[in-house]
């Protein structure tokens, strides 16, 4: 039933808006962005060290370690939500993947008898499958962080908590369990498997430090999911307008949910990740992560308030973090500078960003 | 004027709802044929908001029963009317400031490609079909503009054309007419005709007397969540109606 048009439409009132006052340009991202290279070409002159191919893939390396989660915390700030628990769910997953592994690959028990066998030696303990320990036991780590990002989803989109009650709530709880499960020890990967798992978490391809790797499919799968599924657009109009997403009959439950259970997996790989770096997974780690995370977050441009993010800004913000920690240290300044200047570097992002749509 | 077609479009029997011990509405029956226009009238508190929101199935009614081409419907929630061809343009519009405006026209209900087992975003079809209901509505709006730069007139134009997506029955306006200039509002109405043209039912809900005088074909009157009226505005005046939303007269 179209209707017939009289005439073409004309837009003889709206103007169209110039190309530098559109996306990239005219978001916080690309400030940022802007101040982050500015940032390496002065790094460059004070220190000669810093663009050496060992220093570079120190920092790649190190900004991976928190990006991956940065890049699930988006999904959630992007819907205008919270999570908290992102430090203590690193650890827990860390925790349950190493105790996983090292369970699979005693010979005596009779899960470990299914995947491992002694070597005619009597002291090798060799795999039935090469690899298949290692696919288990992260399996084992990402279904913890699948349940407990199903907990903080049903608690804050069914029972209607708030998200940041909720996630604090969980934050306890979970680092808590961590304690529990090991008797406050912590674990370390162990078994014929740890050595691919070593490879798999701290080693690299080519020079480029694997966690680096991860980081780049990830946030590209990241950038298809936001700005090309319904999913995507889902999410940030939960951001944008709840009420408007619910009329428009979106599932708006079963959106929050997965964003929710996206984050948690997110940072469980995360804290695998790093207790591959670490060799181990002592109960206290991660402590705190959950405001590195969303610092970088907010620092790249999501705003707190939702419905603005994306996987270029979560990058970023981590990557300026990560070269203010590492040029810090290079410019042989004490250590303790370091938090400061990143909440200084907070609010200064966020207070351009606001004078910037002020002009507007 | 001859009506062929004898059942209404929607026919509500009887409809009451309660929120705790406010009654909000009470024994409400009205009907809308195709091709009608209807003025929903009262003032604030009178339930039509309520009533609004039970035909578009944000809440379940009380009592009473609705039907859809002489169909009992039950609906659980706003997708389940939209489903059976009831479309509503909400006062505060339902809009998402952070997006454009074709991704909102099509929220919820996106165009989609497949590429093996992903389904992506159509991102071209979706804007060229807005511009083509922009241009129906001639409305000045450019599908790949944000939402938070419109006018008011083109917001309003972002959501009329979310209803014209599908082959809606019935089309309920709350107040499209409230925050606009003088221009668009004779663009809005021009639009109801063409709904009313095209067989759509339409119900306007609206405070603005010369509005609803303009376009509708009968007008109803709420009043402390009941019916007080329920005439063809050629048979009524807008002092008439004023007597009945204030309540200086009681019923018609």
């Amino acid at each position: 039933m179209a209707m017939p048009m009289e005439s073409p439409i004309t837009f003889t009132n709206v103007g169209k808006t110039k190309w530098w006052q559109r996306g990239l340009f005219a978001s916080q991202t690309g400030y940022v962005l802007l101040a982050l290279a500015v940032l390496l070409l002065v790094m460059h002159f004070a220190s000669p060290y810093f663009f050496t191919q060992g220093n570079m893939q120190n920092v790649a390396k190190n900004f991976s370690f928190i990006a991956i989660a940065t890049l699930g915390v988006t999904f959630v700030i992007i819907t205008g939500g919270i999570d908290l628990s992102i430090g203590s769910m690193m650890c827990f997953s860390a925790m349950i993947t190493s105790m996983v592994m090292t369970e699979l690959s005693m010979p005596g028990s009779p899960a470990g008898s299914l995947f491992v066998h002694m070597a005619s030696d009597g002291k090798t303990v060799l795999a039935n499958v090469p690899g298949l320990i290692l696919l288990v036991s992260v399996f084992a780590g990402l279904g913890a962080a699948l349940i407990v990002g199903l907990v903080n989803g049903f608690c804050i989109a069914v029972l209607g908590l708030s998200p940041f009650v909720t996630t604090l709530g969980m934050l306890s709880i979970v680092r808590g369990l961590g304690y529990v499960v090991s008797n406050g020890r912590g674990s370390f990967p162990g078994g014929p498997d740890a050595d691919y798992f070593y490879a798999a978490t701290s080693g690299d391809v080519f020079g480029v430090p694997a966690p680096f790797i991860y980081l780049v499919m990830l946030a590209l799968a990241m950038a298809v999911v936001l700005h090309h599924t319904s999913f995507g657009r889902h999410v940030f109009a939960l951001g944008g307008n709840e009420k408007a997403a619910e009329l428009t009959g979106i599932p708006v439950v079963r959106v929050k949910i997965e964003v929710y259970v996206i984050c948690a997996l997110a940072a469980g790989l995360q804290g695998i990740i790093i207790s591959g770096w670490l060799g181990s997974a002592p109960a206290n780690m991660a402590t705190s992560y959950e405001l590195n995370v969303i610092a970088a977050a907010v620092i790249g441009g999501a705003n707190l308030a939702g419905g603005i993010g994306g996987p270029l800004g979560a990058i970023v913000g981590c990557v300026l973090l990560e070269v203010i920690r590492n040029g810090l240290v290079l410019a042989q300044v004490s250590s303790y500078w370091q938090q400061t200047l990143v909440g200084v570097i907070i609010i200064l992002a966020v207070l351009v960003d606001r004078i910037r749509s002020r002009v507007s | 004027m001859t009506k062929p077609d004898t059942t209404p479009a929607l026919e509500l029997t009887g409809i009451g709802k309660e929120f705790g011990a406010i009654r909000a509405l009470h024994d409400v029956d009205m009907q809308i044929r195709s091709g009608e226009v209807v003025g929903l009238m009262g003032d604030n508190g009178a339930g039509k908001s309520t009533l609004v929101k039970i035909i578009a199935g944000n809440f379940r009614p009380s009592h009473g029963e609705i039907r859809l081409a002489g169909n009992a419907v039950h609906f659980n929630r706003p997708i389940d009317a939209r489903a059976v061809g009831i479309e509503v343009v909400y006062q505060d519009l339902a809009l998402a400031d952070n997006l454009t405006a074709a991704a909102n026209v099509f929220l919820g209900r996106e165009l989609k490609r497949r590429f093996g087992p992903f389904a992506l975003l159509d991102h071209k079809a979706m804007a060229a079909r807005a511009l083509e209901l922009f241009g129906e509505l001639r409305s000045e709006t450019r599908p790949d503009d944000f939402v938070k730069q419109m006018s008011g007139g083109q917001r309003q134009a972002v959501a009329i054309a979310r209803t014209r997506l599908s082959n809606a029955r019935l089309v309920m306006m709350d107040e499209p007419t409230a925050a606009i200039s003088v221009r668009q509002v004779e663009q809005v109405l021009s639009l109801i005709r063409r709904l009313k043209e095209q067989g759509v039912a339409v119900m306007l809900i609206s405070h603005r007397m010369p509005d609803v005088f303009a376009v509708c074909d009968r007008v109803i009157v709420m009043r402390r969540g009941e019916k007080r009226a329920d005439k063809p505005i050629h048979q009524t005046s807008p002092e008439e109606v004023t007597a009945l939303i204030t309540g200086a007269k009681e019923a018609a």
